[in-house]
């Protein structure tokens, strides 16, 4: 299960800690950066949480390995509980049954489940179709609405609206309108990841600092040079958190829409491993999912590091 | 300044009149007038009929207490004001430096500098704006890796490298230490003398008003209600900067304080 890890949330670019240190009051009280709204889903994994990034990064770099005790130690145990006998080996098989099982997925060619890669491959594809037809509309919309008045009153009420609608609660609707093929999934999966990613971007553009527009004002940018040089810049913090959060709710919304009537995929390596008892099978499957959501997780990450790479001074400090 | 006001400008420029002696210089010489200035917030008249004149060249400090209306004025002098009422006429040229230096933090110092720049080669005359600031090193550095006086230096130079024939500044020192602050008083006046833009200095700070301005005018009531030349001699020496302790600053002082309300007594 794709996790969305802490997002490294930081103040608003306009009040730097040495900033904020040195001017006591300088004009209206920095707010705190907005904070992404986020769809009324009870479904979601877990909310994206508050930041916690250390103050000292070098000095947490020591904790790296520390960090991986607490789950080596789990595993191990779940390893010594099943070769004790405790619990069932069909209920919970042990890590290194799971571990030969995804081995044997990988290098034979099965005619129940076909390859595990195989599967990988076509939900790969499946979320990667489907997030890019999201994130694209997602950003065209927010852009829209963002940018002008009359666009926002256009387009945000309906993404409002959309927002409160529970996602897989679409599904049935969606089997009657698009039937049980890819069709629905995709939209399912774009749908999800549309969501946070307008709201974030939309909030993003209206949450530019004012005094930083005022000052480029000043300086007789025009329209296009402010767009290009104050507006996007300073929405691209929160626009990058909603892909993010986007790419969360996309793996989720593929997990899900994979159990309807998969005939391909790793949703139906589930399926038809429900059907034998396989919970083996099932587990690795999860950790496919879960290890694709990192990954992602990860590079959004790299992209976040290299875009926002002027907050670096901030981080320093 | 007219053009990009949107105020009911009865705009032809005004005919240069140097008024006061001013060295040749490239900056045009108009003078800054502003008639009749109304701004109101919720009812509120913070200007009301403002009546106020800088010469070309002319160093003028603005001084009044809190929320009497100083940097309203100076937003509407600097066309950031749509709701203001009145006429205003000055030189084409107009920059401010606000009390933060409003750097955008995701472009380097000097994109900052160069940023809107209409000039022929903008990174040209950004590189030696930032040079006379004394900032040459830091050019290619993210703006929150500044200190809070370099930073305000970056945005004097980026005010500066607009050749303004009008310099806003709206409380710039006042975030700074007394050190830093005193350097940049320094800095400023030096870059007055070398550019000779007019300046009307927007401040809370009686002796900084005092050490660097021409002229001195004190805000009330939403119309200028003093205002007084400091008839000091500036020392060439000391970066035209003016002794503290000259009797007739002593006096000047003492009225200016008078106006804004401190008693001496006390």
């Amino acid at each position: 299960m794709p996790r969305i890890t802490d997002v490294p949330v930081l103040p608003p670019a306009s009040t730097a800690p040495d900033q904020a240190s040195e001017h006591p009051a300088p004009g209206p009280p920095a707010t705190a950066p907005d904070r992404p709204q986020q769809p009324n889903q009870p479904q979601r994994p877990s909310r994206s949480q508050r930041p916690k990034r250390p103050k000292h990064p070098e000095r947490h770099r020591g904790h790296a390995w520390a960090r991986l005790i607490s789950p080596v130690a789990v595993v191990l145990l779940w390893q010594l509980v099943s070769s004790a006998g405790l619990v069932s080996a069909q209920k919970l098989p042990p890590p290194l049954t799971v571990w030969r099982t995804a081995v044997s997925l990988v290098t034979t060619d099965s005619p129940a489940y076909g390859t595990l890669q195989g599967a990988m491959l076509v939900s790969l594809q499946r979320m990667a179709i489907g997030f890019a037809f999201g994130a694209v509309v997602a950003i065209g919309l927010a852009l829209v609405a963002g940018l002008s008045r009359v666009g926002e009153d256009a387009v945000d009420p309906l993404m409002q609206i959309l927002r409160t609608l529970p996602l897989f609660g679409l599904i049935p609707v969606f089997i009657v309108w698009f039937g049980i093929g890819e069709l629905p999934k995709v939209i399912l999966i774009a749908l999800g990841a549309a969501i946070p990613l307008y709201l974030n971007t939309f909030a993003g553009i209206r949450g530019v600092d004012a005094r930083l527009a005022e000052a480029g004002r000043a300086l007789g940018l025009s329209r296009t040079e402010m767009i290009r040089h104050v507006i996007l810049p300073g929405a691209l913090p929160q626009a990058l958190t909603g892909l993010r959060q986007s790419l969360g709710v996309a793996w989720l919304a593929l997990v899900v829409a994979e159990q309807v009537n998969a005939n391909a995929g790793l949703g139906f390596i589930i399926s038809q491993a429900t059907q034998f008892l396989r919970n083996d099978v099932i587990l690795v499957a999860l950790a496919v999912y879960a290890a694709l959501g990192l990954i992602t997780d990860a590079l959004v990450r790299l992209l976040e590091r290299r875009a926002l790479a002027w907050r670096r001074g901030l981080l320093s400090q | 300044m007219a053009p990009r006001t949107p105020l009911p400008v009865t705009a032809t420029p005004t005919p240069a009149t140097p008024a006061t002696a001013t060295p040749a210089t490239p900056t045009p010489v108009t003078a800054t007038t502003a008639r009749g200035l109304v701004r109101e917030f919720d009812g509120r008249r913070v200007l009301d009929g403002l009546d106020l004149d800088i010469a070309p060249g002319e160093f003028v400090a603005l001084l009044g207490v809190s929320g009497t209306g100083k940097s309203t004025l100076l937003r509407a002098l600097a066309g950031l004001d749509r709701q203001v009422t009145g006429v205003i006429q000055g030189p084409e040229n107009v920059a401010v430096a606000f009390q933060e230096p409003r750097l955008l933090p995701w472009r380097t110092v000097l994109a900052n500098v160069a940023l809107g720049l209409r000039t022929r080669e903008p990174q040209t005359a950004a590189r030696s704006a930032l040079a006379e600031v004394g900032l040459t090193e830091r050019a290619q550095a993210w703006p929150l890796t500044l200190s809070g006086g370099e930073a305000q230096r970056a945005a004097l130079a980026r005010a500066l490298v607009r050749e303004p024939g009008l310099l806003l500044l709206d409380e710039p020192f006042s975030a700074l230490d007394a050190l830093t602050r005193m350097t940049m008083h320094r800095l400023v006046l030096r870059l007055w003398q070398r550019h000779r833009p007019a300046v009307l200095l927007v401040t809370h700070d009686v002796d900084e008003a005092l050490i660097l301005a021409d002229r001195v005018l004190v805000l009330a009531d939403g119309r200028i209600t003093f205002s007084a030349p400091v008839d000091v001699p500036r020392d060439p020496n000391r970066d035209q900067n003016r002794d503290r302790d000259h009797p007739a600053l002593i006096e000047l002082r003492h009225e200016l304080l008078r106006q804004l309300g401190v008693s001496q007594e006390g």
